[in-house]
């Protein structure tokens, strides 16, 4: 069942994507709720992560490692009905060691990715994310532009 | 800095909990699909627009939740809510966006996909997801260094 032929749809989505988007991002947006609601912390997986790696504080670690083992647990799960989720095509390993960098290296010097800024900071109107959110997509927008141009799709 | 105070067990539960909602949103929502989001990424070619309601899902969702957060003193199991302290917009916000964005042009996973699909297994992921975490760190550790010259050097006579 597609979308139908809407001009903004050049992609060819499928209908089923409005549901699966909706959802897993409600979910995404719950998941981040709880995690405010009930611990008062932000849902920015890249500092969640990077703290988890080098903090050296027992309670500072304890809830992020319980909180990434449920992530990975989490996609394990969903992979069960969705079985694409886990199974799709991955970068090349240039491409991945060259990807790492770059998340690794914006991420840190942003303070934040598409959860941190992206969810939980357009949420709560702030300026700064949005100046975040429209430049990574901006980038990223023009990093796939150049990549189907010259380089005919990545992996 | 958590308090010291805050049930550690239901703090557990709840990061658990939060966990597995986010690993499950993001593969229901494609996020952990390359492909899904180069095709989001490309508005010039075949635009895919399923990241965009992925994204207007959970901001609907959390908008509302931060909303309830502001008329609470503390979050439910105790402890302060950590509001991100910096607001102003400067050179290293943007300047780390920017490259964050490349990458996420580049490999189609940020953060929180590449640490989902360690599940599936491949070096390509392994790789992604070391590289991230080690360059994050020596970022970091740079940071650090400046911080500390520029200090010096402000005291300095």
């Amino acid at each position: 069942m597609r979308a139908g032929p809407l001009p903004w749809n050049r992609g060819d989505m499928d209908a089923v994507w409005v549901w699966r988007g909706l959802a897993g991002g409600g979910l995404i947006g719950l998941s981040a709720s709880v995690l405010w609601l009930l611990n008062g912390h932000v849902a920015g997986i890249s500092g969640i992560v990077n703290t988890l790696a080098e903090t050296k504080v027992r309670s500072e670690r304890s809830w992020r490692a319980v909180f990434v083992a449920g992530l990975v647990l989490g996609g394990v799960l969903a992979s069960a009905w969705f079985s694409d989720g886990l199974s799709a095509p991955m970068p090349s390993w240039p491409m991945a060691a060259g990807a790492g960098v770059l998340v690794g290296v914006g991420t840190r010097l942003a303070n934040g990715c598409t959860s941190g800024h992206g969810v939980c900071g357009l949420s709560r109107f702030s300026g700064r994310s949005l100046a975040a959110t429209l430049t990574f997509i901006g980038t990223g927008a023009l990093t796939v532009f150049l990549l189907r141009a010259f380089g005919g799709g990545a992996s | 800095m958590s308090d010291p105070h805050a049930r550690p067990i239901a703090t557990a539960v709840g990061a658990g909990l939060g966990g597995l909602l986010f690993g499950a949103g993001l593969v229901i929502s494609g996020m952990t699909m390359p492909s899904k989001v180069q095709g989001f990424l490309d508005f010039a070619g075949a635009w895919d627009p399923s990241l965009m309601f992925v994204m207007g899902g959970a901001i609907a969702v959390h908008a509302v939740a931060y909303r309830i957060s502001l008329g609470r003193g503390a979050p439910l199991l105790g402890g302060v809510f950590r509001r991100p302290a910096l607001t102003k917009i400067d050179l290293r916000l943007l300047a780390g966006s920017a490259l964050f964005g490349v990458g996420w042009g580049l490999g189609g996973l940020c953060p929180g996909p590449a640490v989902v699909t360690l599940a599936g297994g491949t070096a390509s992921a392994l790789l992604f997801v070391g590289v991230m975490i080690a360059s994050s760190w020596l970022t970091g550790r740079l940071l650090d260094a400046r911080r500390a010259r520029n200090s010096l050097e402000s005291t300095s006579p």
